[in-house]
C-alpha cells in the first residue's frame, strides 16, 4: 500500500507542475499563433473564426480554411512594425552592453569585499529588485523631467545652462532598462567572480603578468560564464520591455512591446497583435534556447 | 567483561562447510548505462561477522553496500538475508540498518530525536521509545548531549549519534560507508577499537567500506578486496597480507617486491625463479607450474635483510646492490637498495635498539637477502 | 579575495548611489508639502493622510494583496514541486521541453506572456477578472520558486533521505519529515518573492484582468500616466517601506542564526 503511495507520490511530482506549465505556458503559444492566422471582428472575442470543438471535425476543418498569413504579410508592408523590431533590438543590445559596463565593477569590487561585508553588499544589491518595478521606473520620471532634479542640479552647479532633454528620449530609456536590470547583471558576474580562486590572478602575476593583464587573460574569461547568463537575463526581456519605453520614451521611440500594447488596448487588434507577439518570440527564440542552455548547465555543475 | 581476543581467535565459520551464510551475494550485476559498476560478483557473509570491503574509489564496494541497502538494485543476480531474497525490498521494510560516510544526521533534529526516528517509524511506543535512546545513548557515551542539535557536535560526536541512529533499531545487519572517514587520524584508531568492542558486544553482523587498509586490517575479520566490481581475494588480514592470491593485492595491501622470472626447476614444495643477472630466487610454492612458465617472487619489505657480507646461502635469494636512499621513520628505517641492472628493492628493518649511529650509509655496497619462506609466488 | 582597492570602493559607491539615489528622492517627495514633485516647499504628510480616504486605492491594494498571498501560496507548491521533479528525475520523458518551460518563463517578455494568458482564458470561455489574474500569476512566478527551490535541492544532502528511508520511513513520509523541512527555508524566500513579483506586476495583470478587478500597479500606472504626484510617491513609499523592513528583517534574523551556527559549531569542535 505504501509503496503504490510512493510510486503515485513521484509520478505527481512530475505530473503535476508539468502539466499546469503545458496548459498555462505552452498551449497559450499556439493560441496565440493561431489567432495571429485570424481575422479582426468587431465581436466578442474580436476575431473570426471562432474555433467551437462542438462543431465537430468537419466544422473545424471549414473554419481551418479562412486562416490566413495575412496578419503577417501586413506586418512586412507596413515599415512601423518591422522598425519597432529592429529599435528594440537595437535598444536591448545597446541597453545590455551599458549595463554590463557599469554591472562588472560593481560586482568584482564586491568580489574583492571583505568576507565579512558581502552579504550586506549583496543585499544591497538585491533590495532594489525587491520592489517595484513601476515604482523604480516612475521615480526616473521626476529627475529627468527638463524642469526635474538632474537638471536643477546640473544648473545649479553651473554645468549648463539650458535644461538637458533627456525624457521622452531614447537616452531615458537606456538608463531606465540599465537602472532597472542591473541586479540581473551583478548577481551572475559576482558569482562567477566569488567562487573563483584568487590563487589563479596570484599565479598569473608571479608568472609575469601585470595586474592589467592578469585581469584579461585570467580573470576576464573565467567569469564569462556569468557575463553571458547576465547579458541574457537583461537582454531578453528587455527587447520586449513595455513599461520602461511607455513611461520613459517619446512618441517618437518604437519599442515592439510598447506596439504590441497598443494594438492590443487601443486597436483592439487580437489578430494582429497575437502576429507581433508570434515574430518577437521568434526573434527571441535562439537567446531563450541559449538561456537555458546556460541554466542546465550551471545546474549540472552545482549537482 | 571477558577477553574478547579469545572469542574472536576462534571464530571462523567460513572455514566451516557446515555453517550457512548469514548473507548471499549470488551473481550480482549492478550496471548503470554502459558503466557496470559491480560484475557478476558472489560473496557469502557469516553472522556475527565483521566483514570489510576494501577497494579504490570507484571499484564497486559502495554500490555493493548500497545494494545491501536497498538503494539501487540489482541488474542482475539475487541478494539473501538471513534465508530470504531482497529482490524489489525498498530500504524502508529491510533489517538492515546503514551508517553514512556524511554521517547524514538529520539537522533540524536533536541527538534524542534523530536516534528515535527509526524507532517512531516502526510505530513503538512512546515509553519504549524513550528507554531505547536512553540506551543508545549510553552506549556512545553521549547522555549528556541528547538536546543538542547535529551542528552543536564535535566529528567523534555525530560520529558516534550516527552510529546510535543505525543501531537503535536492532538491526540484524549493520551497513557502515567508510565509518571513520572523516576523523582525524588519532580519533580514527581509537574509534576503530570502540567498534569492534561493540560489534562483539552485540553480536551484530558489521560490513564496513573502506578504501583503508589499515582500517579494514585492524577491524575485519574477513577482507574482500576488489577491483572493477569484482572480488580479487576473500581472506583473513593476515592472508591477504602474507598471502595474497594476485599481483593486484599484493600490490594494494601494504609495500611489496615483485621480482619477475621464469620457473628453472620445482622440487618438493620449491620453485626456483630465474630473475635474470645471476639472481636466482628460491621460494615455497603449494603449486607446481611447467618449468618455463612465467612467475614472480612477491617479497614484502620487512621480510628483506641488508648486510654488509653476503649470507651463506648466497647467490640463491641474495643479490649485491648500492643504498640509494634511506627513509627514516622513527620505529623502522626503509631502505632502496640499487641492483646493478638497475632494479630497486625496498628493504626495511625496525629499530628495535635505540639507534646512534646509522649502521648502512649512501652509496654502501651492500647484500640484500630473504628467506624461502618470506614470500609467495605469483602466477600471473 | 585579495586587497580592495581604491577602484573598487569607488565602483561599488557609484553603484550602489546610481541603485538607491532615485528611490531616496522618491520618498523624500512623498513628503513635499507642495503639488509640485520636483520642487521642495517644506515637510508634510498630507498625502499619506489623503491616500486613507482614496476609495479605490485601498480596494486596488486589497485586490492586490489578495492575489499575492493565493498566488504566491499556490506558486510555491507547484515551483517546490518543479525544483524536485528537476533536481531528483534526472531522466523522464519531455524533461527537456519540462525544464524549458521552467526556465523560459523567467526572460519572457511580459507582454508575451500576458497576451498568451489572456488568449487562452478567452478560448476556454473563462471569465475574466480576479481569478484569471491569480492563475497567470501563479505561472509565471512558479518558475522563479522553482529556481530558487530547486538551487537549495542541488546542495542538499541526499544522504540524510536515505538515511530516513533506512530507518524505515516511506518516501512520502521522508518527504514531510525531512526533506521539506530541511529546504523550509528556502520554499519560504520562494514564497516571498512569488508574493513580491505579484505585487509588483503591471502588464500581466492589465491582459488578464476583467472588470471590477484591479490591481495597485494598474491604479498607479493610471496615475503615473497623468503625471508625477507626490500622492503617487506616498504610495510608493509605503511599498518600498514594507519591502524595505521585510527584507532587512529577514537579513538580520538570518544572520544572527547563522552567527548562532557558527559560534556553536565552534564550542563544538573546542570541547
Amino acid at each position: 500500500m505504501a509503496r503504490v503511495a510512493s510510486a503515485l507520490f513521484s509520478r505527481l511530482v512530475i505530473i503535476i507542475p508539468y502539466a499546469w506549465l503545458l496548459f498555462f505556458f505552452l498551449i497559450p503559444f499556439f493560441i496565440v499563433f493561431r489567432i495571429s492566422l485570424s481575422q479582426t471582428a468587431v465581436a466578442m472575442p474580436p476575431y473570426t473564426p471562432v474555433f467551437d470543438l462542438f462543431g465537430g471535425l468537419s466544422g473545424v476543418m471549414e473554419k481551418a480554411r479562412e486562416f490566413s498569413f495575412d496578419n503577417y504579410v501586413w506586418l512586412t508592408e507596413d515599415a512601423l512594425y518591422f522598425n519597432a523590431y529592429v529599435s528594440s533590438v537595437i535598444i536591448a543590445g545597446i541597453s545590455t552592453i551599458l549595463t554590463l559596463m557599469i554591472a562588472y565593477p560593481i560586482a568584482y569590487g564586491m568580489a574583492k569585499a571583505p568576507k565579512s561585508i558581502r552579504p550586506t553588499l549583496l543585499m544591497l544589491v538585491i533590495l532594489p529588485f525587491w520592489t517595484s518595478f513601476l515604482i523604480r521606473v516612475y521615480a526616473w520620471i521626476a529627475i529627468l523631467k527638463p524642469e526635474g532634479l538632474l537638471n536643477q542640479f546640473l544648473m545649479s552647479i553651473n554645468v549648463i545652462d539650458q535644461p538637458l532633454i533627456i525624457l521622452n528620449t531614447n537616452w531615458a530609456i537606456y538608463i531606465g532598462i540599465v537602472y532597472s536590470y542591473l541586479p540581473f547583471m551583478v548577481l551572475p558576474i559576482y558569482s562567477s567572480l566569488e567562487k573563483m580562486d584568487h590563487t589563479l590572478t596570484e599565479a598569473a602575476l608571479d608568472l609575469g603578468c601585470t595586474p592589467f593583464s592578469a585581469f584579461w587573460r585570467v580573470t576576464f574569461p573565467l567569469s564569462l560564464a556569468g557575463v553571458v547568463a547576465g547579458c541574457l537575463l537583461v537582454f531578453i526581456p528587455a527587447v520586449g520591455e513595455f513599461v520602461i519605453p511607455d513611461l520613459l520614451g517619446g512618441s517618437e521611440t518604437l519599442m515592439i512591446g510598447k506596439t504590441l500594447w497598443n494594438e492590443f488596448n487601443a486597436n483592439r487588434d487580437w489578430p494582429v497583435s497575437s502576429a507581433v507577439a508570434t515574430i518577437l518570440l521568434l526573434i527571441l527564440v535562439i537567446p531563450i534556447v541559449f538561456f537555458q542552455n546556460a541554466q542546465a548547465k550551471a545546474d549540472g555543475e552545482g549537482r | 567483561m571477558k577477553s574478547l581476543g579469545s572469542i574472536r581467535r576462534s571464530f571462523a565459520p567460513w572455514a566451516d562447510p557446515a555453517s550457512k551464510p548469514f548473507i548471499s551475494v549470488k551473481n550480482v550485476t549492478k550496471k548503470f548505462g554502459d558503466f557496470t559498476a559491480v560484475d557478476d560478483l558472489s560473496l557469502n557473509i557469516y553472522t556475527r561477522e565483521f566483514f570489510a570491503l576494501l577497494g579504490a574509489s570507484g571499484c564497486g564496494k559502495s554500490t555493493l553496500l548500497r545494494m545491501l541497502a536497498g538503494f539501487e538494485q540489482p541488474t542482475s543476480g539475487e541478494i539473501i538475508l538471513d534465508g530470504q531474497s531482497l529482490a524489489g525490498i525498498p530500504p524502508y521494510r529491510r533489517p538492515v540498518n546503514m551508517m553514512f560516510q556524511s554521517y547524514a544526521l538529520f539537522p533540524h533534529m536533536t541527538v534524542e530525536t534523530n536516534i528515535a526516528f527509526g524507532l517512531k517509524q516502526d510505530g513503538m511506543p512512546k515509553a519504549d521509545i524513550a528507554e531505547r535512546v536512553g540506551q543508545m545513548l549510553k552506549l556512545v557515551k553521549l547522555e549528556k548531549f541528547a538536546k543538542r542539535k547535529p551542528h552543536q557536535l564535535s566529528g567523534g560526536q555525530r560520529q558516534r549519534v550516527a552510529l546510535a541512529r543505525s543501531l537503535a533499531k536492532r538491526p540484524k545487519v549493520l551497513l557502515l560507508d567508510e565509518p571513520l572517514g572523516a576523523l582525524d587520524k588519532k580519533l580514527r584508531e581509537e574509534t576503530q577499537f570502540e567498534l569492534m568492542d561493540l560489534q562483539q558486544e552485540l553480536g551484530l553482523t558489521f560490513v564496513v567500506v573502506t578504501h583503508d587498509q589499515e582500517e579494514a586490517m585492524t577491524m575485519a575479520d574477513r577482507i574482500a578486496v576488489m577491483s572493477h566490481g569484482k572480488v580479487v581475494q576473500v581472506a583473513t588480514p593476515a592472508e591477504i597480507y602474507e598471502a595474497p592470491n594476485s599481483r593486484f593485492v599484493a600490490d594494494f595491501i601494504g609495500d611489496v617486491n615483485i621480482f619477475d622470472g621464469t620457473v628453472f626447476a620445482a622440487e618438493n614444495g620449491y620453485l626456483r625463479i630465474e630473475t635474470g643477472n645471476g639472481f636466482p630466487i628460491r621460494m615455497a610454492s603449494p603449486e607446481k607450474p611447467a618449468i618455463g612458465a612465467k612467475a614472480a617472487a612477491a617479497i614484502r619489505p620487512e621480510k628483506i635483510r641488508v648486510s654488509r657480507q653476503p649470507p651463506a646461502h648466497a647467490p640463491i635469494n641474495a643479490v649485491e646492490g648500492e643504498i640509494w636512499d634511506i627513509g627514516y621513520l622513527g620505529d623502522m628505517t626503509v631502505f632502496h637498495v640499487r641492483l646493478k641492472d638497475g632494479r630497486v628493492v625496498k628493504a626495511s628493518s625496525l629499530n628495535a635498539v635505540r639507534a646512534v649511529e646509522d649502521p648502512f650509509g649512501y652509496d654502501q655496497q651492500v647484500w640484500i637477502s630473504f628467506g624461502e619462506d618470506a614470500g609467495v609466488v605469483l602466477k600471473d | 579575495m585579495g586587497n580592495w582597492s581604491r577602484f573598487n570602493i569607488a565602483s561599488i559607491v557609484l553603484g550602489f548611489g546610481f541603485l538607491y539615489l532615485p528611490i531616496v528622492l522618491l520618498v523624500i517627495f512623498s513628503f513635499n508639502e507642495s503639488k509640485l514633485v520636483t520642487v521642495w516647499a517644506g515637510f508634510s504628510t498630507k498625502w499619506y493622510a489623503q491616500l486613507w480616504h482614496n476609495q479605490a486605492l485601498l480596494d486596488a491594494a486589497w485586490v492586490t494583496i489578495r492575489v499575492a498571498l493565493i498566488s504566491a501560496t499556490c506558486a510555491t507548491v507547484l515551483g517546490t514541486l518543479a525544483a524536485l521533479a528537476l533536481v531528483r528525475y534526472t531522466r523522464f520523458r519531455g524533461r527537456m521541453l519540462f525544464s524549458g518551460m521552467v526556465y523560459a518563463p523567467l526572460v519572457m517578455p511580459e507582454v508575451i506572456t500576458g497576451l498568451s494568458l489572456l488568449l487562452l482564458f478567452v478560448a476556454i470561455g473563462l471569465d475574466r477578472g480576479f481569478w484569471t489574474i491569480t492563475l497567470a500569476h501563479i505561472t509565471f512566478t512558479m518558475c522563479f520558486v522553482a529556481v530558487v527551490v530547486q538551487s537549495r535541492l542541488l546542495s542538499f544532502d541526499q544522504s540524510i533521505e536515505e538515511a530516513a528511508l533506512d530507518l524505515g520511513a516511506t518516501p512520502v513520509r521522508t518527504f514531510f519529515a525531512i526533506t521539506l523541512p530541511v529546504i523550509a527555508p528556502a520554499v519560504f524566500s520562494g514564497w516571498v518573492l512569488a508574493f513580491t513579483l505579484s505585487l509588483d506586476d503591471l502588464v500581466i495583470s492589465s491582459f488578464t484582468t476583467g472588470p471590477g478587478a484591479t490591481t495597485l500597479p494598474m491604479k498607479i500606472y493610471s496615475q503615473v500616466r497623468l503625471g508625477v504626484t507626490p500622492e503617487i510617491n506616498a504610495i510608493c513609499t509605503i511599498l518600498i517601506g514594507i519591502v524595505a523592513i521585510g527584507v532587512v528583517v529577514a537579513s538580520i534574523v538570518t544572520k544572527q542564526r547563522e552567527a548562532q551556527r557558527e559560534k556553536d559549531e565552534r564550542a563544538a569542535f573546542a570541547q
